[in-house]
């Protein structure tokens, strides 16, 4: 919602330490008059749309990109196959960044989102194959390491009072340390995995239509996608996500049970992470204790390029689907055009920089 | 909530002393091992067989890691706990061979054995002794493996080079340019990888020597030239994501996959046909034959070994394939897994 009670603003102008926009240009008497809001002015209009529709910044650094690399790369790039290449590829970070953005609406941060992927991935790998369990027990179990995974650093987070970046700070490290003892940071090879668990690889079968390869993992992530776009945008629990990131104390007052909802959200991305994981050896065929080292910085990236605040409250599900895209194009294109790696890092840091200096932009708006 | 608190301070403090009551007693010799990593399959291994050494040889073993390839900070931390927790000898398998000079040189000076595992210090005698693979001498076997399997293709070959890091580790480059190197293409600069103009290389991509890094090199490689027909990756983590790439374009009967490593998944994927041949390396044999001579250089005064016409004790490499190439030495997956022994008891 846009604050548009004018008392309330300049009030909130008098506090802020912010330079208005208004504020550089103009004469003197019209800096007294910037406490009204002028509707007529372009910018400020534009500030609001985009404040209300957080993803259209990222779609249409997205189309640019597209653009962009289309001309330099020519049609190597510009094929149906390349995109689908594309998708697959921002495919684990998709349903990771789904786990990262439910966790940032509600003003946290999970460090631990990686981590728990690789071990929820170990759990099911090892189980699986190395002690013969039946599939879909091993399957079955490491949802529950992941959810369990979540209520550690939901318990953390409301009951010992931890901000969220120092619980999931540790656990990040525990769970990676679990990781590597239950694996024995032994790789478990896609063959061995297609022989004798071949569920495990499900998400990584594929269907082919006009040019483009779908793998069922892509399917899956959208599918995610759009049942949390629901329960985000549609459901009481998904409207207390949003209030607690707000305003904690405004959603206590108004009757959100704060510590129960809160729980639930990191035990919901933990599962996701469990999924995540199923994804993962579905993409890369093998289970392999050395994955996943960065994706804890990989979804918050996506997060943060997507338009989604990293003070809680304010964002877009989809927004994050756009910025994981935005990274992955950027990756995709640069290698095609032959641009040393060295480079393609410097230009996800530049991405970021510029998507968070936007959000801050925006946020003048509604302090 | 104050109470809570306490009971859960004096629990963690309790955990911490029981763990930290198991300590060495007066006399007894302290090694300590320091590896590059934590993760990394080798390093964990390593770990194992220095740890059987250790029993063997009667010490105590302390064990460090770095946190990441290339982490030169927590090594400097570890060798100096090794120090104050009393170890006598050091073997160390060094992230940064220059960087960590300065502290290695520190610990001789209070007394310390240092030996060196797989990675020689720049210069090779800052340490009491060195043990290594040969690197460049790993790549050439594959590239020379290569180049005889193509045959007369090999000069119109298509080459991607799916490398670790754009930081220039040291083994990294070595293997890169030992391969072109044994593939005949010339190299005009091995301080780096990617100074050679070869036509036939199609580009170098990062993989941070991780499956998903290397199928995502490895489609974005093939998207930028389809007729690529031999890859070199410089592990087998990164080898076996891009065996995953080739396969999901239907490229993994006509692409040379070629790697280095030999690590149990690794002989595993030679002996499935994932990769076609990989390059061997023998470092458990690294880490404990540094304890010995270190235990030899303590009882005896030995002076630690080294290979003629080298400055270290090169362990060796063999060229693991079955499908051995004319005029290149090589051993079966096989052979290779019977070499390993109980290491890959698990993945046979």
């Amino acid at each position: 919602m846009i604050e548009t009670n004018p008392e309330s603003r300049a009030m909130t102008m008098r506090m802020s330490a912010a330079p208005e926009p208004e504020a550089a240009v103009g004469s003197p008497d019209q800096m007294v008059a910037s406490f009204e809001i002028d509707d007529t002015d372009l910018v400020r209009r534009l500030q609001n749309f985009l404040h209300s529709y957080p993803t259209v910044v990222s779609a249409t650094v997205l189309v640019l990109s597209l653009v962009t690399f289309g001309l330099i790369v020519g049609p190597r790039f510009f094929t149906p196959f390349n995109f689908s290449l594309i998708l697959q590829q921002v495919t684990v970070i998709s349903v990771i960044g789904a786990a990262q953005t439910l966790v940032i609406l509600t003003a946290g941060i999970d460090l631990s989102v990686g981590a728990l992927m690789v071990l929820c991935a170990v759990v099911m790998g090892v189980n699986a194959v190395d002690h013969g369990m039946p599939q879909g027990l091993a399957i079955a179990l490491a949802f529950a390491v992941g959810a369990l995974g979540g209520l550690v650093n939901g318990l953390l987070v409301t009951h010992v009072k931890l901000p969220p970046f120092i619980a999931t700070l540790g656990t990040w490290n525990v769970f990676f340390a679990l990781n590597l003892w239950y694996s024995g940071g032994q790789t478990i090879v896609a063959q061995n995995i297609t022989t004798a668990a071949p569920s495990l690889q499900v998400f990584g079968d594929s269907v082919n239509f006009a040019g483009m390869r779908l793998t069922v993992g892509t399917v899956l992530m959208l599918g995610l996608y759009a049942l949390l776009w629901y329960i985000l945008n549609r459901t009481a629990w998904g409207r207390h996500i949003h209030a607690i990131g707000d305003d904690q104390d405004a959603a206590r007052l108004a009757g959100v049970r704060v510590k129960r909802t809160l729980v639930s959200a990191y035990v919901f991305a933990g599962l996701i992470c469990a999924l995540a994981g199923w994804v993962l050896i579905g993409r890369i065929g093998s289970v392999t204790p050395q994955e996943g080292v960065t994706a804890n910085l990989d979804s918050i990236t996506a997060v943060v390029v997507g338009g989604t605040s990293m003070f809680g409250g304010r964002g877009s599900l989809f927004g994050t689907l756009v910025g994981a895209l935005i990274v992955g194009v950027f990756r995709n294109g640069l290698a095609l055009a032959g641009v040393d790696a060295l480079w393609q890092g410097f230009a996800i840091g530049l991405l970021i920089v510029v998507a968070v200096a936007i959000d801050q932009w925006l946020r003048e708006l509604s302090a | 909530m104050k109470s809570r608190c306490l009971s859960m301070t004096v629990g963690v403090w309790a955990i911490c002393t029981l763990l930290g009551g198991a300590s060495a007693s007066a006399e007894e010799l302290i090694f300590s091992l320091i590896t590059k990593t934590n993760e990394n399959p080798v390093f964990v291994l390593m770990r194992q067989a220095a740890e059987a050494k250790a029993k063997q040889l009667g010490v105590k073993l302390i064990s460090f890691a770095g946190k990441y390839d290339g982490d030169n900070a927590s090594q400097v931390d570890a060798i100096e706990n090794s120090i104050s927790a009393g170890a006598k000898v050091i073997v160390i398998v060094p992230n940064d061979t220059t960087a960590i000079v300065p502290q290695i040189k520190a610990a001789r000076a209070a007394g310390v054995i240092v030996m060196v595992a797989d990675s020689p210090l720049v210069p090779v005698n800052a340490a009491d002794g060195t043990w290594a693979t040969n690197n460049f001498a790993a790549g050439q076997l594959i590239g020379q493996w290569a180049k005889a399997t193509l045959g007369d293709k090999a000069k119109d070959a298509r080459i991607a080079m799916l490398n670790a890091d754009t930081m220039m580790v040291t083994n990294d480059v070595a293997r890169d340019n030992g391969f072109l190197t044994g593939f005949g293409i010339t190299v005009p600069n091995r301080k780096v990888w990617g100074s050679e103009t070869d036509p036939r290389i199609v580009g170098h991509d990062v993989t941070k020597g991780s499956p998903s890094g290397g199928q995502t090199a490895m489609e974005n490689m093939l998207q930028k030239d389809p007729t690529i027909n031999v890859v070199f990756t410089m592990n087998e983590q990164s080898a076996s994501g891009a065996a995953q790439a080739l396969k999901a374009v239907g490229r993994d009967k006509d692409v040379f996959l070629v790697s280095v490593d030999g690590t149990c998944a690794g002989i595993e994927m030679v002996r499935n046909g994932t990769i076609a041949a990989t390059s061997m390396q023998f470092w458990l044999d690294m880490a404990t034959d540094a304890m010995q001579a270190a235990m030899d250089k303590i009882k005896t005064g030995a002076v630690p070994p080294v290979t003629p016409g080298l400055d270290y004790v090169d362990s060796g490499t063999k060229l693991v394939t079955d499908h051995p190439a004319p005029g290149v030495p090589s051993i079966t997956s096989e052979e290779a897994l019977k070499l390993r022994g109980d290491m890959c008891k698990k993945a046979s």
